[in-house]
C-alpha cells in the first residue's frame, strides 16, 4: 500500500496554484489535508501524476465573520480548527458547526483534514457537504480567470464529482446566515466511519415556536440532498414526527450490502427526527452527542 | 479447592510475602514497548536489504494460462521477479493420520503453478530496492487466468455438480467425521419431552493481529544458514516446513522470532510469502523483507470461523438435556493450513461440543467444504466461540418452551462432580462451572440489572440479559493432540535454565509470547522456585538456534505446558544447587533446602552459600566439586500431558439495550467470572480476558469478511472492515475463581482464549432476551443492526414490503 | 541509509532468469525535517510517506504502521503539538512543522529508579495498557497530544479520543483508565504546585 509515483509541487500562493493547474490539467491533484487522497493513493485507487500542495497557502487558513453576519471558513481550515473555536469567532448562531466535527473521523484526522478538502472531495456522506447544502452555504473557488462562487446546491454533481474544474482551486466556503437552531446527526456502524445516512436540520424558530426550516440528508443519494417535502411539514408547523416522516417516505436510498433501502429509510426517519429535537433545543447541546 | 502447593521453603514459597506466583508484577516487557525500542519484524534492516511483494490472483477460481513478468523486470528498482516454475519450491501439505473418507489431504504450493483458488492467492514474488519500487513491479506483471465457476459459500461447495476446487477432493469436502454416535439417540429424541433446534451461521473473521505478517530472510554464509526473522507463534515449524521446501536441513534454517504484535492463531501456521521471501533472499543472495500490507491482510491471509451448525437438544420436563445431535460445516476456504489441516475448526467443534454440560447421548458430523476464499487458520477459541453460541442457544430456547429460567435450566445441566468423563470420552478435571454461574447471576441481580430490565421492558425499552457457561481445554498434550489424528503431534515443551557464574539465571521455552507477557510470568515461575529476585531471570524464546525445540504458542498451552517445563526445569537447577552445597558442607543432600538466593542447611540457622558462591564452584572452582558432579549450572526438562488436558472455566453475563429508532446494540454491562486454576500473574490473567472478550464481542456485533458472488473480497479495507473501538467496547468486570489444576506444575490453566469464547454466546443471547416481547430469535452472527432494527419493527417492514 | 540509489542488485549465484534492472529513474528531492527537535535532511522521493520516512530513513522505529490508510492509528505521532495519521501525509508535507514520535517521550536522564519513562508510560504500564505493544506508541502519542490541549477531559472525552486507534490486544479499558489517571495526576501535580503560592 505504496503511493504510485508523482512529482511533487509546493503552492506558493492561489494565483500561481490555479495557473500551475491550468498547465497540469488533468492529471494533476491538489492536495490539502489529504486524508482522503492520501488513503486513496495508498491503495493506488487515486494515481495523480502530479500532486500541488496548497498546505502553505495560509492566506486560505481562516475562520471570520463578516460584517454581514456570514461564516467565512478559509479551504484550509482544519475540522480541528472548527471545532475548538471560541463562542466569540462561532458564537450561537455557528455553534452547528463545532457540534458536527465531532462525527468527522476521530481526533487525529480533524487536525489534518480540511474544510475546502472536505468539500473538493464531494464523498455524499461527507459532514461538511450535508451541512453546506442544507444551510445554503456558497463554495468560492479561484480559475486562472478570476473567483467564482457557486451554490453549494449546485456545486456537488455526483460521488466525489463537483463543478469544480481541473484548474480550479476551492478557496474558501461562505455560510451566509447563523442558524442557532440546527444540528447535524448520524449513524454508523461504529463510531468515526462514514455515515450509513445522516441529517442536519436547520429550524426557524420565532417566539419560541418552529415556523419552518431546512431538512437535509446525506447517504441517501449520491450528493447531499435537501428534502422539500419535510421542509412543507416543518412550515406547516407539523410535528418533527411527521416531518421525520415526509423524509422517509421521500428518500431514495440505495440498496445494498452496507443495509437495504427500506433500513436506510428507517435511518432517515430516526436521524430527522433526532436532528429536529436537537435543533429545537440547540442552545442547551454540548457538543456531538452519543448515539 | 485445595491449595497445590503447602507454602513450604522447598517450593520457593516464603511465608514473610515473599511469594511471586500470583502477583501482579510489572510486566518486563513493558519499558521498551513503551519507549519505542520494542524490536518488530519491521524494525530490523540489514545492509543491502531488497523488499519484496506478490502479484496475486486477481480471479477466485481459475486455470493459470500465462505469467508474463518481463514489464515487471523493466520496472526502476525491480531487482527481480520470480514465479513458482522460478523457485523450484516443494509444497506445504498438511495431514492427518485419517482415512480417505474422513480426510483428504491437499497440497498449497507456495507460489500458485497452474491453478488459482482464491483473489490473493500469491502466484509470483517481485524483489525490489524498495517497498514502492516493489509495488510497481506487481503492478507491471501480466497473469492471464481461464476463469472457472467460484465456489463461495458452503452450500454451493457441497451441491451436487460444484466445481471441485481439488480434484481429489469429492463435494470439496476435506474433512468428515462422525463421532460418538451414542446407542440409541435416536430412540432418547424420540422420546423427549421437548426436542430444539438451533440453525446458526456465524461470520468469517481475520484474527487480525495489528502487526501484520511479514518476514527478513537473508542467508549467513559464515553460519552456513538461512535465516529467518518472522512473526510467528511457532518458529520450529517454520523451521520444519521451510527446510522442506527448500531443501535444506533443519540445522541449516534459522528461525528468529522478535517482539511480535499480536497473533491470534493467524501466526500459528507456516504461511507462503515467508517462503517464497527465503527463496528470493537465497537466489540473491542478499537480505529480502515482506511485509504484508493490510489490503493484503485483510484479504490474502489466513482468516476464521465461518461455520454452519444444524443441531438439534433433546431434554425432559425438568429441562434436563437427553441428547445432543450436530452437524457443523466449516467453511475453510481454499487449503488446509500446516500444521493443522482444514480439520482444525470441524475436529474441535465434533469433540468438545457438549461442554460444561452432562450430555447422555451424543452425536455429531462434522465436515470442512473447501471454497474460493482465502484459507483459514486457528483463530483465539477455535470453533468453540461457535458451539458454545449453538449450545448457549438450544438451552435458552429449552428454557423459553419448558418455561424455565434461563439459569435455572442450566444449573440443572452442569457438571459438577469431577473429574467427569463426558459422552465424548473426555474427562474433565475440577473446575467451578456451576460457581461461576452463581456469582455472575448474583453480582448481575446485586447490581440491579433485573430490575432495571423489568422497568425498561414497562417503558417499552429493549432490555436483555444474557449468559454463557463455557470450558475451555488447555494444556493440550500430545495425548490429545494424538486423539484428533494429527500426522505431527504437538503437546509437549521443553526448558533449559541455566545458571551463570555471578548466580543469574537465563531460562528458555518453546513457546512463544506475542503480548502474553511470559518474559514476566515465566521468569515469576522460575525466580519463585529458586527463591530468586524477578530480574535475576532472563527468558528466551523465539529462536530455533538457542531454544533445542518447542511448539510454540497456541491452544492457551503455554502457561500450562511451558511454563510446567520451566518450573520443573528451574527446580532439577536447584536439586544441583543444592548437591554442590550438600558437597561443600560434606552432609548429605537431604540436609539442604533452597533459600532466598541460597542454599540453606536444615537446621543450621545462618549457615547458607548463596548461589554466587556455588555458581563460581561449578564454573571457577570445579577442582572443589566431587568427581560424581558435572561442572556447570544447567538443567533442562520437558513436560507433556497425558490425560485429557485441563479445562478452564467461565460464565459470562452481559446487558444489552436495543436502540428501537437505529437497531443499535449498546453493551450497558459485562460481568465475567472465570477460572483458570493459579493465576501466575492476576493482572495478565485479566488482560488476557478482557482482550479475549472484545474480540468476541467483535465476532458477535461488527466483523465480517465478506466476498461477492465471483469470490471477490468485499472488506478490504479497515473502512468494511469493521475492529471496534473504544467506543464499543465496554468496561468488563472480572471475577477470579481459583480451582487449581492437579497435574501442571504451577497449578495454572491456560487463560488465553476463554474471553473470545464466552463473549458471543452472552451478547446473542442477551439480545434475544431483549428481543423476548417481539417474538424474534436471532441465532446468526455478526448481528447487525439492521437485523435487529427488523426485529423490533418486524410489522413494519411487513407492511412496506407489500 | 537508503536515501539515494542503490547500485545494481549482486549477481544471482544461480541461473535465475534475472534482469540487471535499467538505471533508477526516481525523482529525489531533499527535505529538512524536524523530528524530536533533532534537524534531519533526507533525501527521497516524493511519495514516501512520513511514516516511511520516519521509520526507514531516520531509522526511528518505535512509530509503528499497522493499516497505511489512517483508521488503526499506530503510526501517530504529533505534528505541531498534534496528534496526525503519519500514514496520511507525505514526509514533504511536514516540512517546518515540529516532529515528535515516541521516542520523545522518554528522552531524558533516568530518574533515580533507573526509569526513563514518563508519567504517561508509567500509567500504562501500571494498568497493563498494553500487551503485544505494537499499537503501543500510537495510543501514546495519541493521549500526549491530547492531553496537552484538554488536561482536564473526563473520562466520556478520554474514551471518545482512545476511539481514535484500534487496539487488539486490551479491550481499551486499560488504556481508558492509565490516561485517567495520568491526567488526574497531572492535575493533582499543578494543583499542588499552586497550592503553597495561594496560601502566601
Amino acid at each position: 500500500m505504496k503511493p504510485a509515483p508523482f512529482r511533487y509541487h509546493r503552492a506558493r500562493d492561489v494565483h500561481g496554484t490555479t495557473r500551475l493547474l491550468a498547465e497540469l490539467g488533468e492529471d494533476a491533484k491538489v492536495l490539502a489535508g489529504g486524508q482522503s487522497l492520501v488513503a486513496m493513493m495508498n491503495f493506488r485507487l487515486a494515481r495523480p501524476d502530479h500532486l500541488v500542495d496548497i498546505g502553505g497557502l495560509r492566506e486560505l487558513d481562516h475562520l471570520t465573520t463578516g460584517a454581514d453576519g456570514a461564516l467565512h471558513l478559509g479551504a484550509l481550515t482544519t475540522h480541528h480548527t472548527v471545532e475548538t473555536a471560541p463562542d466569540a469567532l462561532l458564537g450561537p448562531g455557528f455553534a452547528v458547526l463545532r457540534r458536527a466535527m465531532g462525527w468527522i473521523g476521530h481526533l487525529p484526522i480533524r487536525t489534518r483534514g480540511t474544510v475546502g478538502g472536505s468539500l473538493a472531495h464531494a464523498d455524499a456522506t461527507a459532514e461538511w457537504c450535508l451541512l453546506a447544502v442544507t444551510l445554503g452555504a456558497e463554495i468560492v473557488v479561484s480559475g486562472p480567470g478570476g473567483q467564482r462562487r457557486v451554490p453549494a446546491g449546485e456545486f456537488f454533481l455526483g460521488p466525489y464529482t463537483s463543478a469544480l474544474e481541473p484548474d480550479e482551486l476551492l478557496t474558501e466556503v461562505v455560510f451566509p446566515r447563523p442558524a442557532p437552531h440546527a444540528a447535524l446527526t448520524e449513524f454508523a456502524a461504529r463510531k468515526g466511519d462514514f455515515a450509513l445516512v445522516s441529517a442536519v436540520v436547520d429550524l426557524d424558530v420565532e417566539g419560541g415556536r418552529v415556523r419552518g426550516g431546512r431538512v437535509g440528508l446525506g447517504g441517501v443519494a449520491p450528493v447531499p440532498v435537501r428534502v422539500p417535502a419535510a421542509e412543507a411539514v416543518l412550515a406547516d408547523g407539523g410535528s418533527f414526527a411527521d416531518c421525520a416522516a415526509a423524509a422517509a417516505a421521500a428518500a431514495d436510498p440505495p440498496d445494498d450490502a452496507g443495509g437495504s433501502a427500506a433500513y436506510r429509510r428507517q435511518l432517515v426517519r430516526a436521524l430527522v427526527e433526532r436532528a429536529c429535537v436537537q435543533a429545537d433545543g440547540a442552545t442547551e447541546q454540548k457538543g456531538a452527542g452519543a448515539r | 479447592m485445595r491449595r497445590i502447593e503447602d507454602g513450604g521453603r522447598e517450593d520457593g514459597a516464603y511465608e514473610d510475602g515473599g511469594r511471586l506466583i500470583g502477583r501482579s508484577v510489572p510486566r518486563r516487557e513493558d519499558p521498551r514497548l513503551l519507549t519505542g525500542r520494542g524490536r518488530f519484524v519491521d524494525d530490523i534492516t540489514l545492509p543491502g536489504t531488497l523488499h519484496a511483494q506478490f502479484v496475486r490472483s486477481t480471479v477466485a477460481h481459475g486455470e493459470v494460462t500465462a505469467i508474463d513478468l518481463d514489464g515487471v523486470r523493466a520496472v526502476p528498482g525491480v531487482v527481480a521477479a520470480y514465479t513458482a516454475d522460478d523457485l523450484g519450491l516443494g509444497d506445504i501439505t498438511a495431514q492427518l493420520a485419517r482415512p480417505v473418507e474422513e480426510f483428504v489431504p491437499t497440497a498449497m504450493p507456495v507460489l500458485a503453478r497452474d491453478r488459482v483458488r482464491y483473489v490473493g492467492e500469491p502466484v509470483a514474488i517481485v524483489v525490489a530496492r524498495d517497498a514502492y519500487a516493489a509495488e510497481d513491479g506487481v503492478e507491471a506483471a501480466r497473469v492471464g487466468y481461464a476463469v472457472h465457476p467460484p465456489v463461495t459459500d458452503e452450500a454451493a461447495a457441497l451441491a451436487d455438480g460444484a466445481p471441485l476446487l481439488h480434484a481429489e477432493a469429492a463435494r470439496n469436502t476435506l474433512v468428515d467425521v462422525r463421532l460418538f454416535a451414542t446407542e440409541g439417540i435416536d430412540e432418547v429424541f424420540a422420546a423427549a419431552d421437548r426436542v430444539v433446534r438451533v440453525e446458526a451461521r456465524t461470520g468469517r473473521q481475520n484474527a487480525l493481529p495489528l502487526e501484520t505478517r511479514g518476514v527478513l530472510a537473508h542467508w549467513d554464509d559464515r553460519e552456513e544458514q538461512l535465516v529467518l526473522h518472522t512473526c510467528s507463534q511457532v518458529p520450529h515449524q517454520v523451521r520444519t516446513v521451510a527446510s522442506r521446501c527448500l531443501g535444506l536441513v533443519e540445522r541449516a534454517v534459522r528461525v528468529v522470532v522478535p517482539d511480535m504484535g499480536g497473533g491470534f492463531g493467524l501466526k500459528c501456521v507456516v504461511g507462503r510469502e515467508e517462503l517464497a521471501a527465503a527463496a528470493a533472499a537465497l537466489r540473491l543472495r542478499r537480505p529480502v523483507k515482506w511485509i504484508e500490507d493490510r489490503k493484503d491482510a485483510l484479504s490474502a491471509s489466513f482468516l476464521a470461523r465461518e461455520q454452519h451448525y444444524d443441531v438439534r437438544a433433546a431434554f425432559d420436563a425438568a429441562g434436563r438435556i437427553l441428547a445432543l445431535d450436530a452437524d457443523v460445516v466449516c467453511d475453510m476456504g481454499a487449503y488446509s493450513c500446516y500444521p493443522f489441516t482444514a480439520g482444525i475448526e470441524p475436529l474441535m467443534a465434533a469433540a468438545e461440543m457438549p461442554g460444561v454440560y452432562k450430555v447422555p447421548a451424543y452425536r455429531v458430523r462434522g465436515r470442512a467444504v473447501a471454497t474460493n476464499k482465502a484459507p483459514t487458520a486457528p483463530y483465539r477459541g477455535v470453533s468453540r466461540p461457535q458451539y458454545v453460541m449453538v449450545v448457549e442457544r438450544l438451552f435458552e430456547r429449552a428454557a423459553r418452551e419448558l418455561d424455565l429460567d434461563p439459569v435455572e435450566i442450566r444449573r440443572r445441566n452442569l457438571i459438577t462432580d469431577f473429574p467427569y468423563t463426558g459422552v465424548n470420552g473426555i474427562t474433565y478435571d475440577p473446575g467451578s462451572y456451576r460457581e461461576s454461574l452463581d456469582l455472575c447471576e448474583r453480582t448481575l441481580r446485586a447490581e440491579g440489572w433485573y430490575e432495571r430490565q423489568r422497568a425498561a421492558r414497562a417503558a417499552g425499552r429493549h432490555l436483555g440479559i444474557g449468559y454463557s457457561c463455557f470450558s475451555e481445554r488447555t494444556g493440550y498434550g500430545s495425548a490429545a493432540f494424538a486423539q484428533r489424528k494429527m500426522a505431527v503431534v504437538p503437546g509437549f515443551d521443553l526448558s533449559e535454565v541455566r545458571m551463570d557464574p555471578s548466580g543469574a539465571v537465563t531460562v528458555t521455552t518453546g513457546t512463544m509470547s506475542h503480548g502474553q507477557s511470559h518474559e514476566t510470568t515465566m521468569a515469576q515461575i522460575v525466580a519463585e522456585r529458586l527463591g530468586l529476585e524477578l530480574d535475576r531471570v532472563r527468558l528466551h524464546q523465539g529462536d530455533t538456534d538457542r531454544v533445542a525445540y518447542g511448539w510454540g504458542t497456541f491452544a492457551s498451552r503455554s502457561i500450562a505446558v511451558g511454563g510446567s517445563a520451566v518450573r520443573l526445569a528451574a527446580g532439577r537447577l536447584g536439586e544441583k544447587l543444592r548437591a554442590i552445597a550438600a558437597a561443600r558442607w560434606e552432609v548429605p543432600v537431604e540436609e539442604t533446602v533452597l533459600g532466598r538466593g541460597e542454599v540453606v542447611r536444615r537446621g543450621a540457622p545462618g549457615t547458607a552459600l548463596d548461589y554466587r558462591e556455588l555458581a563460581e564452584v561449578a564454573y571457577l572452582r570445579v577442582d572443589l566439586l566431587p568427581k560424581d558432579i558435572e561442572p556447570g549450572l544447567t538443567a533442562t526438562a520437558a513436560f507433556d500431558v497425558f490425560n485429557d488436558g485441563t479445562f478452564s472455566n467461565a460464565t459470562h453475563g452481559v446487558v444489552v439495550e436495543l436502540h428501537a429508532d437505529t437497531g443499535r446494540v449498546e453493551i450497558l454491562r459485562y460481568v465475567c467470572v472465570e477460572d483458570c486454576g493459579v493465576a501466575i500473574n492476576p493482572q495478565v490473567v485479566e488482560g488476557q480476558c478482557r482482550g479475549g472478550i472484545a474480540q468476541g464481542i467483535a465476532g458477535a456485533l461488527f466483523e465480517q469478511v465478506t466476498y461477492d458472488a465471483q469470490g471477490e473480497p468485499s472488506a478490504t479495507s479497515f473502512m468494511d472492515y469493521r475492529v471496534p473501538t473504544a467506543h464499543e467496547i465496554p468496561d468488563v468486570a472480572i471475577h477470579h475463581l481459583q480451582t487449581p489444576c492437579a497435574f501442571t506444575e504451577t497449578g495454572a490453566k491456560g487463560a488465553g482464549e476463554g474471553g473470545t469464547i464466552g463473549a458471543p454466546a452472552a451478547v446473542l443471547n442477551a439480545v434475544n432476551d431483549a428481543l423476548r416481547p417481539t417474538g424474534v430469535e436471532l441465532d446468526d452472527i455478526p448481528i447487525t443492526p439492521e437485523t435487529v432494527h427488523r426485529a423490533l419493527h418486524r410489522r413494519h417492514y411487513q407492511e412496506s414490503a407489500r | 541509509m537508503t536515501n539515494r540509489p542503490q547500485p545494481p542488485a549482486a549477481t544471482p549465484d544461480t541461473a535465475a532468469p534475472v534482469d540487471v534492472p535499467p538505471p533508477a529513474e526516481r525523482e529525489l528531492q531533499l527535505m529538512v525535517l524536524d523530528v524530536n527537535g533533532e534537524r534531519h535532511e533526507v533525501i527521497t522521493e516524493a511519495r514516501r510517506t512520513l511514516v516511511d520516512v520516519l521509520r526507514h530513513e531516520l531509522r526511528l522505529t518505535g512509530t509503528h504502521v499497522g493499516c497505511e490508510h489512517g483508521i488503526c492509528g499506530a503510526c501517530t505521532v504529533l505534528l505541531d503539538d498534534r496528534p496526525v495519521r503519519a500514514c496520511l501525509m507525505f514526509a514533504a508535507q511536514a516540512e517546518g512543522a515540529r516532529i515528535r514520535t515516541v521516542e520523545s517521550l522518554s528522552a531524558r536522564p533516568p530518574d533515580a529508579a533507573g526509569s526513563q519513562l514518563s508519567d504517561l508510560q508509567r500509567a500504562f504500564r501500571a494498568h497493563h495498557a498494553l500487551q503485544c505493544g505494537f499499537c503501543t506508541p500510537g495510543f501514546l502519542m495519541l493521549a500526549e497530544g491530547f492531553l496537552a490541549e484538554r488536561p482536564d477531559a473526563d473520562t466520556e472525552e478520554i474514551r471518545e479520543v482512545v476511539a481514535a486507534n484500534l487496539c487488539r490486544c486490551t479491550g481499551y479499558q486499560p488504556l481508558v483508565e492509565a490516561i485517567e489517571d495520568c491526567a488526574a495526576a497531572r492535575r493533582a501535580e499543578r494543583a499542588a504546585a499552586s497550592a503553597p503560592r495561594k496560601e502566601k
